[in-house]
């Protein structure tokens, strides 16, 4: 039961983490309809950004709102640069855009920074030490991450449910013509809603490199496909969704490979296909996900 | 037969022609050039496939790698374990590999093609974990290098040369023609089936799924099809691929070369067969060059992206609209559009 309760912990953190990537896969899967392939690169290339700050001497929490305010730019002028040109366009030609994006950020961070071992951060953000809950230990980090994720959900929530830029947000993607009619610059919100993506891929990746040391260029890549079986069993359109979702997934991984020392069925290695596995699942049983709505197309 | 078609078939018969010359008499390589060309026939292939499903059906996959791990295995396996002659497990392996193809794409079908995308992606980035996990041992040998002939891989060297119609060549040179002359058998196939009535149900398909339901084109069917035969083809590249480098591991397959695939493709010209050459080429030989700019890690990748997203934005018909396009008349463009 203390190992059950131990698990459940750290899979909570791990699939907040999981979450944050989800979350910014649905906000522009919400604007554009598109899923963002290259989310996952994006991460990791701020990740090395933030990096280089604390190798010149920033502080990691200076750091890492730094990264955040960087990461948003980026992501704004990326909207506006690459996929501005085909927007509206066939979902074909923004998928390969992205993987393009994707295939680039990847050999970047690998050309820029090349493959060596870095730690990162230097000195942990959160204290290494357990709190001791009847027997439980739960390391401070995961509790800071999990902490840390859920608390921007918050404030995006925030953003999007009671301020008026969250509602132009919301609109343009429900209906960019008529948002367009009673003013709203919806060319712009699809850039903010690239910019808030990229921002919160960014906090994924420096917890993905706190959480799994070393920083690796191609960390993100299972990140990234826990983050779309995330995503697809929150249901793509539902930002609760994904969070709850990240957090399914996060935990389940966690508790199937600790169980499997009793299976013997070597899952741990099988991660990967599990979370490929549950994405047909969902696809198959409930398309819509757990807290997404059925996509109605008229024919 | 309209002129227009005529001159289609034409230059289509010219362009195998000069293509069957240019594999089978230019190359007076080395070993090195010898294999760099089977590759290439290799990635000719799985372009071909891929361009069938994703360039004439409009469904993204983002996942053939995996088909080709699929085909490799089954070649690797046949060979090393049941000692079936290298050459016969071909066919057996776009079989399998059609299978698979077949399996992934019925529920993935039933919904758009983004999720197409998400689930081949992860197919793509699953696959050498499936490949290497412990209980499928027996099988994949877990992950750990399969011999086919229980020699140390040395890509290449060391094999027996080999005798075809009474000359004795290389085995890697034979490995070449082999691979080319498959290649352009499954040319030929892939241009028959997309000239005719699968080949108009694809397209259609692909510019309004509406409209081909009203016009009685079961969506469902061919968009399996497709991707069945889709899969076949990169099944049959990925065992010309084991048969050259005479082993088969789960590193061969990483989900890089998906994505190096669908590169090739849109480089190529989504919907033109002969554009696949250029793709091809592309993907097989820009490494290479990019040794030249810098010899860091991830050049080659960046140049990939890179090429990725210009094409896209500048020249979204790839190599082959763009060549028609410059040899297009101008008259014909200014009095017409697109």
């Amino acid at each position: 039961m203390v190992q059950f309760a131990q698990q459940v912990v750290s899979g909570l953190a791990s699939g907040s983490i999981y979450a944050a990537l989800a979350l910014a896969i649905v906000i522009i899967y919400r604007s554009t309809g598109v899923v963002n392939f290259a989310q996952g690169e994006m991460a990791t290339f701020t990740t090395f950004i933030a990096w280089t700050l604390v190798d010149h001497g920033v502080g990691y929490w200076p750091a890492f709102a730094l990264t955040l305010l960087i990461a948003f730019a980026g992501g704004v002028a990326l909207e506006r640069i690459v996929v501005r040109p085909v927007e509206g366009g066939p979902v074909l030609t923004i998928v390969i855009l992205t993987i393009g994006l994707f295939i680039m950020l990847g050999g970047l961070s690998n050309w820029i920074w090349k493959a060596e071992v870095r730690s990162f951060p230097p000195n942990r953000p959160f204290p290494t030490s357990t709190w001791d809950i009847g027997g439980v230990a739960i390391s401070k980090q995961d509790v800071g991450i999990l902490g840390v994720t859920l608390g921007l959900v918050l404030l995006l929530y925030l953003l999007f449910q009671h301020t008026k830029i969250g509602l132009a947000l919301r609109a343009s993607a429900l209906n960019p013509a008529a948002s367009r009619l009673v003013g709203i610059r919806v060319g712009w919100m699809l850039a903010l809603g690239w910019g808030l993506a990229a921002a919160i891929g960014a906090i994924a990746g420096m917890f993905t490199a706190a959480a799994s040391p070393p920083l690796d260029p191609n960390m993100m890549r299972p990140v990234l496909i826990y983050a779309f079986a995330a995503a697809v069993v929150g249901g793509l359109t539902s930002p609760v969704g994904a969070v709850l979702g990240g957090l399914t997934i996060g935990v389940s991984l966690n508790l199937i490979a600790t169980y499997d020392s009793h299976l013997h069925l070597d899952l741990d290695r099988m991660r990967l296909p599990i979370a490929l596995g549950a994405i047909l699942i969902v696809l198959l049983v409930r398309p819509a996900g757990l807290f997404g709505r059925a996509a109605v197309r008229r024919v | 037969m309209s002129r227009l078609a005529a001159a289609r078939v034409a230059v289509t018969a010219i362009a195998l022609a000069a293509a069957t010359v240019a594999v089978f008499l230019a190359p007076r390589w080395d070993k090195v050039g010898d294999i760099k060309g089977a590759q290439m026939g290799v990635y000719f292939i799985a372009l071909l496939g891929l361009n069938i499903v994703t360039g004439y059906t409009g469904q993204i996959s983002l996942g053939h790698g995996a088909f080709m791990a699929v085909g490799g295995y089954t070649t690797a396996i046949l060979v090393a374990d049941h000692g079936v002659r290298d050459l016969w497990t071909i066919p057996i392996a776009g079989l399998v590999a059609g299978i698979a193809g077949f399996l992934v794409g019925v529920p993935a079908l039933r919904l758009s093609g983004l999720y197409l995308a998400l689930v081949t992606f992860g197919l793509a980035v699953a696959m050498p974990d499936i490949l290497s996990w412990d209980k499928l041992e027996r099988v994949t040998h877990g992950g750990k290098e399969v011999q086919l002939f229980g020699k140390p891989a040395l890509t290449g060297k060391g094999f027996a040369d080999v005798s075809i119609l009474g000359q004795t060549v290389t085995f890697t040179r034979a490995v070449h023609y082999l691979t080319w002359a498959v290649a352009l058998v499954l040319l030929v196939v892939a241009w028959l089936l997309l000239r005719g009535p699968p080949g108009r149900a694809f397209r259609a398909v692909r510019d309004s799924e509406v409209a081909a339901t009203s016009s009685g084109v079961n969506i469902a069917a061919y968009k399996t099809f497709a991707f069945a035969i889709s899969a076949a083809y990169a099944g049959i590249a990925g065992s010309l691929l084991v048969i050259a480098v005479a082993f088969a591991d789960p590193q061969a397959f990483p989900a890089k070369l998906s994505l190096t695939l669908l590169v090739g493709v849109v480089v190529a010209g989504l919907g033109s067969l002969w554009g696949v050459l250029a793709g091809a080429a592309f993907i097989e030989f820009l490494p290479d060059a990019a040794v030249h700019v810098s010899k860091a890690q991830g050049v080659p990748d960046t140049v990939y992206g890179a090429a990725l997203i210009l094409i896209v934005l500048v020249l979204p018909t790839g190599v082959a609209g763009g060549l028609r396009r410059a040899l297009t008349p101008l008259t014909t463009r200014l009095y017409t559009r697109s």
